[in-house]
């Protein structure tokens, strides 16, 4: 028998099509589904983690695998603790160069989508070098920036919030696009002005749009601050990055990483709980 | 039950039919004159409405009734100042409409309530953005809900709500600022016969207690003849003013009206006068 019919008996006719539309809940394979659900579910994804890490360790012990090519994970996790006043500071700066450059890039990016969703014109004006930002990796304009502004924080603040700020753009403007008439004719039925509507009705019907876009900004922007660094610059988990594989010191290199990965874990989680307090009327 | 039934014809002339069709001039609470719109699409014009003209009276109910096409929701979304008409205009209290009437409330096909926001913050709504206080209301909204049969659902979300529950809901937004018009347009259309029948009979209590001015859109001609005191028919493509019936079945209507052989002549005779006119979409009793 299906499982995917035992639960539920379809509804025809109009609610259907608001499951369908895109929202943070289900926008990828990742999140759509009932999730987690009992305890059984729990212990395993425990276990496979369990299986994947220890097996990693006993298959890289057993086939002596060298150092320099993958330490073994209790190796890493070693090298993170013990080495965690060197890392401890650059994990500092490269998120607060991330904050600054998201900050900046997405308030210019949900801005811009706002103006261009209400002026179409304009939409037709910016949309190459939108275009044109997204495809350029930032990384490359990194040693540009630093000829301009020098060593510090600055050119990379600038490339995480070129970086981020179109990510932002694109899904708050598609957020702002999916309009529904009817609740602009219910606002302005009440006489409400085109600010109120923009607050009220725009805006609440992108958040989900609009957060999504916020997530995989700060993700872009992650990567972008961590190759900035990598490129130019004497701090931050980038740099860690290089100094690190230069010395071939691949534990602590691979702890560098682990940590970057548990960022971007945090963020992701993060956004996904924003999403369930703000977008979840969605679901 | 007293049931004499007269059907007027719109035309100027003296006769005693004449006077019940057209209220008095001095308690018009809404006029419209000669309404007249095009609409311009990316296929070509579209020609919604003609030279509609006819009076509501303060503390009436309305019915306009007729096939799709024929411009109802034109015409109503016209008296809600929600888009300008052609030609002709729509007067209320004497003055023409040119944006929405801060003391006019409409009530749509579907609830339309905001999903992100709750019940209670969906009846804010409106005095957000009229900028009034609601706590000054606040007795209002809660003896409506109670009325309504929602009290207790203040933080429900709609998807929590039935399609009847919602479109409740959305009477007691509409309510809650204290309107001294209603526009509904097919508010019950989306709901199943049951629910309709029980919607209908709440609206009709509220009008009875509130004495408010009330027009209200259908294809429905049985919910016509059950709500209105007058029923004004458009025939479509463009929309014109077709006939206006009185209606004067006495209050409150029960449900066991539309059993009546009077109720069903007077249903036939304007389902007649409806398809002779071309249009070929209306229903009897849906």
């Amino acid at each position: 028998m299906d499982k995917a019919l035992q639960d539920q008996i379809p509804t025809f006719g109009k609610s259907d099509k608001a499951a369908q539309e895109v929202g943070l809940s289900n926008w990828s394979a990742l999140t759509s589904g009932p999730g987690v659900r009992t305890w059984l579910e729990v212990a395993a994804i425990a276990l496979v983690a369990v299986v994947i890490v220890g097996g990693a360790e006993i298959l890289l012990t057993v086939f002596e695998v060298p150092q320099y090519i993958l330490p073994t994970p209790s190796k890493i996790v070693t090298a993170l603790i013990v080495d965690f006043r060197f890392i401890g500071p650059h994990i500092v700066i490269t998120v607060e160069e991330l904050l600054a450059g998201f900050a900046i890039g997405g308030a210019i990016g949900f801005v811009l989508a706002a103006v261009i969703t209400q002026f179409p014109f304009v939409e037709k004006i910016i949309t190459p070098y939108i275009i044109l930002l997204v495809t350029t990796p930032m990384l490359a304009l990194v040693p540009l920036l630093i000829l301009r502004f020098g060593f510090g924080s600055e050119p990379r603040i600038i490339a995480i919030a070129l970086a981020v700020g179109p990510m932002v753009m694109i899904n708050s403007a598609t957020g702002f696009r999916r309009t529904d008439l009817a609740k602009i004719a219910l606002a302005r039925s009440f006489g409400a002005s085109t600010l109120q509507i923009f607050l009220k009705i725009r805006v609440p019907m992108a958040m989900p749009m609009i957060i999504v876009g916020l997530m995989v900004g700060s993700i872009f922007g992650l990567l972008t601050a961590v190759g900035a660094e990598m490129v130019g610059g004497a701090e931050g988990l980038g740099n860690r990055l290089a100094y690190y594989s230069s010395l071939i010191r691949m534990p602590q290199f691979f702890a560098v990483i682990l940590v970057l990965a548990l960022i971007g874990i945090s963020i992701y989680v993060l956004f996904f709980w924003i999403g369930k307090k703000w977008a979840s009327w969605e679901a | 039950m007293s049931t004499s039934i007269q059907s007027a014809i719109w035309r100027p002339a003296a006769s005693e039919g004449d006077a019940r069709a057209q209220p008095a001039a001095d308690s018009v609470k809404l006029r419209v004159e000669d309404a007249t719109k095009y609409y311009h699409t990316s296929t070509g014009s579209v020609h919604a409405l003609e030279s509609v003209s006819f009076d509501v009276r303060a503390g009436e109910m309305v019915c306009v009734l007729g096939p799709s096409g024929c411009g109802k929701t034109t015409l109503l979304w016209s008296m809600a100042g929600l888009h300008p008409l052609t030609s002709g205009r729509i007067l209320i209290d004497g003055a023409s409409v040119t944006k929405p009437h801060p003391k006019v409330a409409m009530m749509f096909q579907e609830a339309n309530l905001l999903p992100w926001r709750s019940l209670i913050r969906n009846i804010e709504l409106p005095f957000e953005i009229k900028y009034l206080k609601v706590a000054d209301h606040r007795e209002r909204i809660d003896a409506l809900l109670q009325r309504v049969g929602l009290a207790g659902f203040d933080h429900k979300y709609p998807r929590e709500l039935s399609g009847g529950m919602q479109q409740r809901a959305s009477i007691v937004r509409s309510l809650a600022v204290d309107p001294s018009i209603m526009l509904m347009d097919e508010p019950f259309g989306a709901l199943d016969a049951f629910t309709r029948d029980e919607m209908n009979l709440l609206i009709q209590r509220i009008w009875m207690d509130t004495g408010k001015t009330i027009i209200f859109i259908t294809h429905n001609i049985a919910e016509a003849i059950f709500l209105g005191d007058r029923i004004v028919v458009l025939s479509p493509r463009p929309g014109r003013l077709s006939r206006i019936f009185s209606i004067d079945f006495e209050r409150p209507r029960q449900l066991d009206l539309v059993t009546k052989p009077h109720f069903i002549e007077l249903l036939v005779e304007i389902k007649r006068s409806i398809d002779h006119s071309g249009g070929k979409g209306t229903s009897a009793v849906d």
